[in-house]
């Protein structure tokens, strides 16, 4: 139905697509994978008429389109739901649906009642339970992943592009969307599904199509394909290989028989933590597992002053940390990698550099100037021990891939020389190959010595990463994992236990 | 000393691997423009307006340069935050009338009550910007429409400065550069140095870029809000000063009016985005230097100031276009 | 009449504590309470204020100041914002003057077509060519005063309005005892309101300016829509001068000098987001009454120096807005 031949886009002599061919048939979901960069969100926006490709046909229908806007793509009937929901948080739910098509009345005004009606209807229809006059931004990311889905149901697509779309949704949530994407391929709408979490491609497609560099690797049935051998199209690997090396590349336990140097007590948040107590010792990695909303982040940040506590107290090195001070917390010795790169990482204008010195400026100055000698010796020790690629330290962070990026902001951590280090997702939306560097730095750290606490939404990292593993559920701790009793199958359990006592909670 | 300083821009020194060859694109327009245009217009002038090449014009177009300078400097790093300051024409007119009503207690206690009220004014820009979170136009502009009224109360009518000081100040010289022209080149170099060597600088530039990344830094925003809110306070009083030194009067209603857009646009045609995390002290030099020329080019040729208003709207946009075209290729 | 042009919004179960909507009010309606504690205070004080004579002369001063308003309402909305506006007032008063001496009809279409294309091309500007409305509309300031100088050679000539002219009428007559200008604000700010909640133009406004990025994904006419906002913001700062040139008789070159951040100053105390994506037209006229009613209160305390309405007017701005941000860390939690 929704066809590509020999697709080419570059960016200033930068290849981001070479001759792809990509067919999606009526009624089919279909998964596009491949590493960060290897061209999939450039494929999905040539399909939805952001980019107009430099080569190549785009055929719908049999016959040959050309979007010169996104808006173009949605009249033919592609509509594409992103990662960020991109709907308007400050309007009503069903403003939201309906926005550019409201119902008129004789007059030719909106007619509201008609339009909330639709809208509760619709909404029904796809089994969720909302109000529809409330706005959007109230409710919870989950739900308005839906709404977005109900308004391309609404504006009758034919193609739905899902990139990314479970990235921030609890299991429940994603659950209800894949019932929803079923539900429309029966009805015989083609589906292009995108994600970053492997499993999920064979719980929903039938096909499957992997790129990597640009091209075109792989195409065929989602079933025919094991995870092995997908893992292997992306990175351009043997099976053999990746068999051998494992998914992740943690290695083994880490010694753990000293007195914890970060213990946080009772920790308290309003409306997100009820008292979760930590304690890490050095050389150990704790993994802080738990579904989305369960505390993860907040508990990091909270420990990193970086979210106001109610209650609660933090140490380090036996020494209490002043609460909801970023500051004090850096001077003890505590780093957070936080979860969102882009908006609390990396200040992308600025160079790799400066990007880096960032957190130790006033280390690195006397008398309100900075030492500049001895800053480009402290970045150039670490692009080098990172391996972060670089033109050169004064390249723009903008410029990177999202692995080197988040490099370069580890680095920038590594240099207040903390004792422990809060991960949130640090592999998070980087490609394969970073992902297997940022894995075997962190046993690296821990081996000399660094607390380390990860959290991460993939079950092998915190699995085979963490030496103990904690599982949060609501705001407490419900769980804990200790090293002999950690597997695969017993922190599903534990989270699926959580799970299943949680009730309709969207946070 | 505005091309000297232009040679040593950070994005020349590396030699980059990933970076075409040097050549005029979009982007060297858009870091270099302003000099090239500065050059331009100079080389214009010294061919057709007669007696341009002359110490009188020249010493002329420095001194009245100057308080838009000082303002623009101030401007460029409240801009670098990600903020604007539409406060800064009524802060010179504070500035000013305050003078007359504290001459009599000396010179220098005059101007010092009169720059410390700007940096009082400053501090409250900071405080609302960086401690209660509004948003830093609204903020200015409220204290811009109070900051008027006030002046108007302080000072009244015109009022002229008779103090030898104060006269001294604004037309005296050393070596025959004026004082007015010393100062304003202190000020630029001083703000240079702030922004590419200080600890401050650095911050400064980090939180325009993201404000959020910074805080989780460790980085103390707030404080490197207010500083620079203060920092642009000052130097609009300073200014005000200045301009009133110059004048030999205080005018509060017209003193200092629609400065903040004159100052604005200087930034802006020196290559500091609006949109924040950069700030280029030397091009905000050139763009207030190459406004001035454009002004005096026109009166020089006794274009009308509706001409001139209008060659300046669309030198403003064409300006801010040339600025944006790199941006736009980028994605 | 608040409710009257909101959209109805049952709220079931939005979820919102009794709190948080009190605050949410508050942050929508604080100019509201202003104006009316103002108000009811003043007419306590001065027994000149509560008088007919002189509250319908304040709703008269107010409405010049009110129709320019209400297009940067819809511009600020859609997240940009236009300081072209006080140039472009005293350029329509300017050109209604000038074409009152050539006929009504003149006089009425002159302005609105010169300040409209002004807006249009500023409009263009911003939404073709993606520049930042702040220095495109900055611009547009100094290009309208300049383009007023041009045609009253630099300001020298004031046009007058030829005597007999029935464009005089527009803006000093009146109906039922209340001048012409108060009813075209009412007429106005109502169509305003439809037009807000009532089309999916309103709509859209408002995604732009909350989500311009969404609003774009979504196939909505971004570009078509601003362009629209910034054109009826330039055509209604001119038609606002046009008012004037009627009710002064004349084309005052020096007027509109700091106009467009009064208007900004009311279209915000009214509660709409500079941000865009929120607010109400209604708001923004409350705003702009509180501004007049201010600087009335002012002339009556005849003691107190004029400059003090500045000063009042700026502080309770700055007020607001504190509160404003208050109000919203208080609904957040």
């Amino acid at each position: 139905m929704l066809e590509t031949e020999g697709v080419t886009k570059s960016f200033g002599g930068v290849h981001a697509l070479r001759g792809v061919d990509f067919s999606l048939a009526q009624g089919e979901i279909h998964a596009l994978v491949g590493e960060n960069g290897a061209g999939k969100s450039t494929l999905i926006k040539v399909l939805t008429g952001v980019y107009r490709p430099d080569e190549g046909t785009i055929r719908f229908d049999g016959r040959e389109v050309s979007f010169h806007r996104p808006a173009d793509a949605q009249r033919a009937g592609i509509s594409t739901i992103y990662q960020e929901v991109n709907l308007v948080p400050l309007l009503s739910v069903a403003r939201n649906i309906f926005l550019g098509r409201e119902p008129r009345t004789r007059l030719g005004l909106v007619d509201v009642a008609a339009m909330n009606r639709r809208a509760a209807e619709l909404v029904g229809s796809l089994g969720i339970d909302i109000d529809v006059t409330a706005d959007l931004g109230t409710l919870g990311l989950g739900i308005q992943q839906m709404v977005a889905l109900a308004r391309a149901v609404s504006v009758d697509s034919r193609v739905v592009i899902m990139d990314e779309p479970t990235s921030s949704l609890e299991a429940k949530e994603v659950a209800t969307l894949f019932d929803v994407a079923r539900t429309l391929a029966a009805r015989g709408v083609g589906l292009v599904f995108v994600s970053h979490r492997l499993d999920e491609l064979w719980q929903l497609c039938d096909r499957v199509t992997v790129l990597r560099d640009g091209r075109r690797v792989h195409s065929g049935s989602m079933a025919e394909l094991d995870r092995l051998g997908l893992i292997a199209h992306m990175l351009g690997r043997e099976v053999a290989e990746v068999a051998r090396e494992g998914a992740t590349e943690f290695g083994d336990t880490h010694r753990r028989d000293q007195e914890p140097v970060l213990t946080a007590h009772g920790l308290q948040v309003r409306n997100r933590l009820h008292g979760v107590d930590l304690a890490v010792r050095p050389g150990e990695v704790l993994g802080l597992g738990g579904l989305l909303g369960s505390g993860r982040s907040e508990t990091v940040k909270a420990v990193y002053g970086a979210l106001p506590v109610r209650s609660g107290s933090v140490h380090v090195g036996g020494r209490p940390v002043r609460p909801n001070s970023v500051p004090h917390a850096l001077r003890a010795g505590v780093a957070l990698l936080s979860e969102d790169r882009k908006a609390e990482g990396i200040i992308a204008d600025l160079s790799v550099r400066d990007n880096i010195a960032l957190a130790v400026l006033p280390r690195f100055s006397r008398g309100g100037l900075v030492a500049e000698k001895r800053i480009d010796a402290l970045v150039e020790t670490f692009v080098r021990r990172l391996r972060i690629k670089a033109a050169s330290p004064q390249q723009k962070v903008r410029e990177l891939s999202g692995g080197n990026q988040q490099k370069v902001l580890i680095a920038r951590w590594l240099c207040t020389e903390p004792k422990v280090f809060l991960l949130d997702e640090p592999t998070r939306g980087i490609d394969v190959g970073a992902k297997a560097e940022v894995q075997a730095l962190i046993d690296e750290l821990a081996e000399q010595g660094l607390a380390v606490v990860l959290i991460s939404s993939e079950m092998d990292e915190l699995v085979e990463g963490a030496d103990r593993v904690v599982v949060l559920r609501d705001g407490a701790v419900s769980g804990e994992l200790s090293e002999d009793r950690k597997t695969s199958a017993a922190l599903l359990a534990a989270l699926a236990g959580a799970a299943a006592e949680e009730e309709g909670g969207d946070e | 000393m505005s091309e000297r300083l232009a040679m040593r821009t950070p994005a020349e020194t590396p030699p980059k691997r990933r970076t075409r060859p040097r050549r005029i694109d979009a982007d060297w327009i858009r870091r270099n423009g302003v000099y090239v245009a500065l050059v331009l217009l100079l080389a214009i002038n010294v061919v057709f307006t007669d007696n341009f090449v002359s110490e009188g014009t020249l010493r002329l177009q420095l001194i009245q340069v100057v308080p838009v300078l000082i303002v623009a400097i101030g401007m460029a790093l409240v801009i670098g935050t990600e903020g604007i300051d539409l406060s800064v024409g009524a802060v010179m007119a504070i500035a000013a009338a305050l003078i007359p009503l504290y001459i009599g207690y000396g010179t220098l206690v005059a101007v010092l009550v009169a720059v410390l009220a700007g940096a009082i004014s400053g501090l409250l820009a900071g405080t609302l910007v960086g401690r209660v979170g509004v948003q830093p136009i609204i903020a200015t502009l409220g204290i811009m429409v109070a900051g008027r009224g006030l002046a108007n109360l302080f000072g009244g009518e015109i009022k002229s400065i008779r103090d030898p000081g104060i006269v001294e100040l604004g037309s005296g010289s050393v070596l025959g550069i004026p004082y007015v022209v010393l100062i304003a080149a202190a000020v630029a170099a001083g703000a240079w140095f702030l922004v590419r060597r200080s600890t401050y600088g650095r911050r400064l530039v980090a939180i325009g870029g993201n404000k959020r990344a910074a805080e989780l830094a460790g980085l103390p925003v707030r404080r490197v809000l207010v500083t620079t809110y203060v920092l642009c306070g000052l130097l609009a009083a300073l200014a005000g000063v200045l301009l009133a030194a110059r004048s030999q009067a205080s005018d509060p209603t017209k003193l200092g009016l629609l400065m903040e857009l004159s100052a604005i646009t200087a930034v802006v045609l020196g290559g500091t985005p609006l949109s924040g995390g950069q700030v280029r002290i030397a091009g905000t030099v050139a763009g207030a230097l190459l406004l001035q020329l454009i002004t005096a080019t026109l009166i020089f040729h006794d274009i009308p100031d509706s001409t001139a208003q209008i060659a300046q709207a669309v030198i403003v946009v064409a300006a801010v276009y040339v600025q944006l075209g790199r941006k736009k290729a980028r994605r | 009449m608040t409710t009257a042009l909101e959209s109805p919004r049952p709220r079931g179960r939005s979820g919102a504590s009794g709190r948080a909507r009190l605050a949410r009010l508050a942050q929508r309606q604080g100019a509201l309470v202003i104006l009316a504690l103002v108000v009811l205070v003043a007419t306590f004080t001065f027994d000149s204020f509560g008088t007919a004579g002189n509250l319908e002369n304040i709703a008269l001063q107010a409405s010049f100041l009110a129709v320019v308003a209400l297009g940067m309402t819809f511009v600020i909305m859609s997240g940009g914002i236009d300081l072209s506006v006080g140039s472009v007032f005293a350029l329509g008063g300017v050109l209604a003057a000038w074409g009152a001496g050539h006929g009504t009809w003149v006089a009425l279409l002159l302005p609105l077509g010169v300040c409209g294309l002004i807006g249009l091309v500023q409009g263009l500007v911003i939404a073709r060519g993606g520049l930042p409305p702040f220095i495109v509309t900055l611009a547009g300031l100094l290009f309208a005063r300049g383009l007023l100088l041009l045609i009253s050679d630099e300001g020298a000539t004031t046009y007058k309005v030829p005597p007999g002219s029935a464009f005089r009428e527009l803006a000093q007559g009146s109906f039922l005892g209340i001048g012409y200008p108060v009813w075209i604000v009412a007429v106005a700010f109502a169509a305003g309101g439809l037009v807000l909640h009532r089309t999916s133009y309103g709509s859209t406004v408002l995604a732009i300016g909350g989500q311009e990025d969404a609003a774009d994904l979504m196939g909505l006419a971004v570009l078509r829509t601003k362009v629209i906002a910034y054109t009826a913001s330039g055509m209604l700062a001119g038609f606002g001068g046009l008012l004037m040139a009627s009710y002064t008789s004349s084309g005052v070159t020096i007027l509109g000098v700091g106009t467009e951040l009064e208007v900004i100053a009311a279209v915000v105390l009214g509660g709409t987001l500079l941000t865009g994506g929120a607010g109400t037209v209604l708001g923004s006229l409350v705003g702009v009454l509180l501004l007049q009613v201010i600087r009335n209160v002012i002339n009556q305390i005849g003691s107190l120096d004029s400059n003090w309405q500045a000063v009042i007017s700026g502080t309770i701005l700055l007020v607001v807005v504190t509160l404003q941000r208050w109000l919203a860390t208080v609904q957040r939690e």
